[in-house]
């Protein structure tokens, strides 16, 4: 929201908060009357059952009157229920924003904790007992999978390929080190305990490593809630983000490796042998089947150019798939995840239409918004309902041997990994690196995976996972934000994805090849460039459809910059009235090269007028110079319209006409532009290519480009006004709903 | 076989390796490597390049190789082309790719962005007036996408212009219609590049050790 609005835009916000809030008030209220309810009805059902029957035997005798209204909670009271939670969640995410400057104090994170507890101290109040929410199930299987492959689907390729080693280092050698240094030294403190040390030295060694490894591993729902908003230079962003990710393949393997230890009672060096052995599978293994099935999903995209409606469904569905596939063999799901999103995404995109495009990344944003917020109201009201078992010693311990695990480990594993890397990490690195290990819900829903039987002390586990989450969450992640600007930590730099930066990338990288091969060592760009060769000669043209494979990715990238211009013209209807960014006046004359003295080809487009030739000119000018801003950020509440839109194409026709029209005083060289327009997605763009080949459509041109519908874009949705031959207001209904101005659109190809 | 070699070299070696910045060790693998090349003579020439087989797939081999040959990236001052070079001058041009020193100060990396960013300056300003015009920047775009296998003509000269477009934007700002915007000067282009944290992108890693008898 920018801050610069006026007086009344500040007062429709208090409207707005009031509003929420009643709504709230409105649900709550509902909510615990449901609540209520269902613990009425579930031990009554019995006597009603019973009540029924005698009610209908009655019925003949006394004539019973029928019933008008009639309250039958039982029967959608599942249904009600969830509603009733992504309900509140939705309404919570709404009222932070509308609250001035809270969010910019808080993170969202940790106000919804707080809803959560508030939620379930409501409850309890009410006497009823609290719903055990955070169900496991529900949470591996519903709550996270969509906030993963959100994160999968979007990865920025290059900077994690290129820091994958040190992601790498830190997920599996910092994870192992968490795990054994807190598991270890925790046993030791319980045994040497004071007067807690009859119920603290029951805890087993192997219980204790268990504990550690549940609590060591970084959460990628924290992360990804609290980095969100401190918007830090993409290095650091991707260190963390990245190691919380790959690091759940270490915690599903200590996990289930002391789970077991801890059945039996015993190790041997055998069992210890095939622990790490199971680690390599589980990691290869869920890697492999994530990408068997992006493999197929982008396989299955390259023939659904006659059911463009259900593309976005095989995406979700395979990357569902290849998550439970990997859980059926107990697998990393989340590397599953990760790899399916990622193989994928480079082909699919080539593959699908510009509105299914859209419509993914719109349905995975809010997807994955929906989940973290429930996740973290969830964790408030588990924290309320959940049985606890305070025990100082063991949890202060905890809290501090984390935090003295992360620094140590952060600082050593840099030490050194900076010997092998070109860029450095510095100190202010390595404190955000270290900082930004946060804990979240995977820990809390793993510890409520143990079972009772084979660890008593289950409840003091949970006190301490539940004490460290808080912690971490509020502690640091509220106090992330103030640090990052005391250290002047480098920031996200708004990155102008210019041509000329693309064409520098470019050259750059075949330049490191080729240096590298004319030094003769095979180093990390001669493999990067094999393997971009073999997938360009072989992957390329299985998976994708048509004329597309072949195309370039300097020429991809340069038909997206012209089509993200062409929306702009549409969205300002017209374009004179946009600032630009860059102002200025220079235009396609300035730069072309004075042709020598020959003259002008006759030309048997008819003349425009002075004036059309001026407007036409201006539109160009604001059109084609300017250089989008695009936020590279993950951040949820933006999102905007895509440029591929099946529409826009005939726009972009429209313009390259006049284009021609303009250049046409100017010089003898006309640019085409080819747009390769792969599939016949729009039959509408064809038939524009007919038309234009006549010399005498310039009035429609001229409507085309002017472009002055009588709407602006959301009211142009109301069917009334659509006309079908009207173009303008077609490509209105064309477009989803904007959104506001920041791109987030991540453009790297799968090998940039 | 390494020690053997670096012993009697020391003198021109501590020489070059103040004037680059390369260590001892990684001086004695890049001399290696151009005995290798240059089949053991004093001098390296266009054709000895042209031998190395990986380097045919690369879109931009010939500016690459021509960068060997120019002397405006020897750090003498000199300009033209020569048409042989010896083992300083290819350890100079090897320079330009050495990743920065941990520790360097503001100044430092300022100047070392400059020199990577002139080498590549160089690299496009072909006929060494000083400006990458339109045609020369054209070329550049062709070159990238040479090896596409279709050689789609017009759109590379329409993203170059379109390019062109963006950096007289950015650098002039304001030109009226009948004003002609020469070419890209080097401060334009320092300007153009100036988010691309080119001294950290532009490295390779030079090795202290001796792989060459792994690959041709």
């Amino acid at each position: 929201m920018p801050s610069g609005t006026v007086s009344h835009g500040a007062s429709g916000r208090l409207r707005g908060l009031f509003l929420v809030m009643v709504l709230v008030f409105l649900e709550g209220s509902v909510f615990t009357v449901a609540v209520a309810s269902s613990d009425q009805h579930s031990p009554t059902t019995a006597h009603s059952g019973g009540h029924k029957a005698t009610d209908h035997g009655s019925h003949n005798n006394t004539g019973k009157a029928f019933p008008v209204l009639d309250l039958n909670y039982e029967n959608v009271r599942v249904p009600f229920e969830i509603s009733l939670w992504v309900l509140l969640a939705s309404l919570m995410k709404l009222g932070f924003h509308l609250v001035p400057h809270l969010s910019n104090i808080v993170p969202e994170s940790c106000l919804l904790i707080v809803v959560g507890l508030l939620v379930g101290g409501i409850i309890r109040g009410t006497g009823e007992t609290v719903p055990p929410v955070m169900d496991s199930k529900l949470f591996f299987y519903i709550l996270l999978p969509p906030i993963i492959l959100d994160a999968g689907y979007f990865l920025p390729i290059r900077p994690f390929m290129e820091n994958l080693g040190t992601i790498l280092i830190f997920a599996v050698v910092g994870t192992l080190w968490n795990a054994f240094f807190v598991g270890g030294l925790l046993y030791g403190v319980c045994q040497i305990g004071t007067e807690t040390s009859s119920i603290l030295s029951r805890i087993g060694l192997l219980q204790c490593l268990l504990f550690g490894s549940i609590i060591s591993a970084v959460d990628p729902v924290a992360v990804l809630a609290v980095f969100e908003e401190i918007h830090i230079n993409e290095l650091l962003h991707i260190l963390v983000f990245g190691e919380s990710l790959l690091n759940d393949a270490v915690t599903v393997v200590l996990y289930h490796l002391f789970e077991e230890f801890s059945g039996i009672g015993s190790v041997t060096l055998l069992k210890g042998f095939l622990g790490v052995i199971s680690f390599f599978v589980v990691a290869l293994g869920g890697v492999l089947v994530g990408v068997l099935y992006g493999i197929l999903a982008a396989f299955t995209s390259r023939f659904t150019s006659h059911t463009r409606v259900i593309e976005p469904l095989f995406v979700f569905l395979y990357s569902y798939m290849a998550y439970l596939s990997a859980e059926i063999f107990h697998l990393s799901g989340i590397m599953a995840l990760i790899a399916c999103g990622a193989v994928m995404r480079p082909y699919v995109e080539a593959n699908i239409s510009h509105k299914s495009h859209t419509t993914i990344k719109y349905f995975l944003k809010m997807w994955s918004s929906v989940s973290e917020t429930l996740i973290f109201i969830f964790l408030g009201v588990a924290t309320v309902a959940g049985p606890h078992d305070w025990n100082w010693t063991f949890v202060t311990v905890t809290v501090i041997l984390c935090l003295v695990a992360r620094v140590i480990g952060v600082v050593g594993l840099t030490f050194i990994i900076n010997k092998f890397r070109i860029v450095k990490l510095t100190t202010k690195d390595q404190f955000i690196i270290a900082y930004g290990g946060l804990r979240g819900a995977i820990a809390f829903s793993l510890g409520f995976l143990l079972k009772k039987e084979h660890f008593p002390e289950r409840e003091i586990f949970l006190t301490a996972i539940i004490t460290v989450i808080f912690f971490t969450v509020f502690v640091q992640g509220m106090t992330i934000k103030p640090l990052v600007e005391l250290l002047a930590v480098k920031k996200k730099q708004e990155a102008k994805r210019s041509i000329n930066e693309e064409i520098h990338t470019q050259f750059l990288d075949h330049l490191l090849t080729g240096i590298e091969d004319i030094c003769g060592h095979y180093g990390h760009h001669h493999w990067k460039d094999k393997l971009n060769r073999f997938n360009k000669k072989y992957v390329k043209k299985c998976l994708i459809a048509g004329e597309r494979s072949k195309e370039p990715q300097l020429i991809a990238f340069y038909h997206k910059m012209e089509m993200k211009q062409a929306i702009q013209l549409v969205e300002s209807g017209g374009g004179i009235k946009m600032p630009s960014a860059v102002p200025s006046t220079v235009s396609m004359q300035n730069i072309q090269p004075r042709p020598p003295t020959k003259p002008a080809p006759e030309r048997a487009i008819p003349q425009l007028s002075k004036n059309k030739e001026e407007e036409i000119r201006k539109i160009l000018r604001t059109n084609l110079q300017r250089t989008r801003q695009r936020l590279r950020s993950y951040n949820r509440h933006t999102l905007v319209a895509d440029p591929y839109e099946d529409g826009l194409s005939d726009l972009f026709l429209k313009k390259q006409k006049m284009f021609q029209i303009e250049k046409k005083p100017a010089s003898n060289k006309v640019p085409m532009i080819q747009v390769d327009l792969a599939s016949p997605q729009s039959p509408d763009s064809v038939n524009l290519l007919d038309e234009f080949g006549q010399a005498n459509q310039q009035e429609e041109e001229e409507q085309g480009l002017m472009m002055k519908p009588p709407s602006r874009p959301r009211e142009a949705k109301k069917p009334s006004e659509e006309d079908e031959a009207k173009d303008p207001q077609k490509l209105m209904r064309c477009l989803s709903d904007p959104g506001p101005s920041a791109d987030e659109d991540e453009d790297g190809a799968f090998l940039p | 076989m390494g020690a053997l070699q670096s012993s009697p070299g020391r003198p021109e070696y501590s020489d070059l390796a103040e004037k680059t910045g390369f260590s001892f060790e990684q001086i004695g693998v890049l001399h290696k490597r151009f005995k290798q090349l240059s089949h053991n003579e004093e001098t390296l020439r266009r054709d000895n390049f042209n031998e190395i087989d990986d380097l045919a797939f690369n879109p931009i081999r010939a500016q690459i190789i021509e960068a060997f040959f120019d002397r405006r990236n020897f750090h003498q001052n000199g300009e033209g082309k020569v048409q042989e070079i010896g083992f300083e001058e290819f350890v100079v041009v090897m320079s330009h790719f050495r990743p920065p020193s941990a520790h360097m100060t503001e100044e430092q990396r300022g100047k070392t962005r400059r020199e990577k960013l002139r080498f590549l300056f160089n690299m496009h300003d072909t006929d060494n007036d000083g400006t990458i015009t339109l045609e020369e920047y054209r070329h550049v775009v062709e070159e990238l996408l040479s090896r596409s296998g279709t050689l789609e003509k017009e759109t590379a000269k329409c993203i170059a212009d379109a390019a062109m477009l963006e950096v007289a934007s950015i650098s002039v700002g304001h030109m009226e219609p009948d004003e002609f915007y020469e070419g890209i000067t080097f401060e334009h282009f320092l300007k153009l590049l100036d988010g691309f944290e080119i001294e950290s992108r532009m490295t390779i890693r030079f090795l202290n050790m001796d792989t060459t008898t792994l690959c041709k």
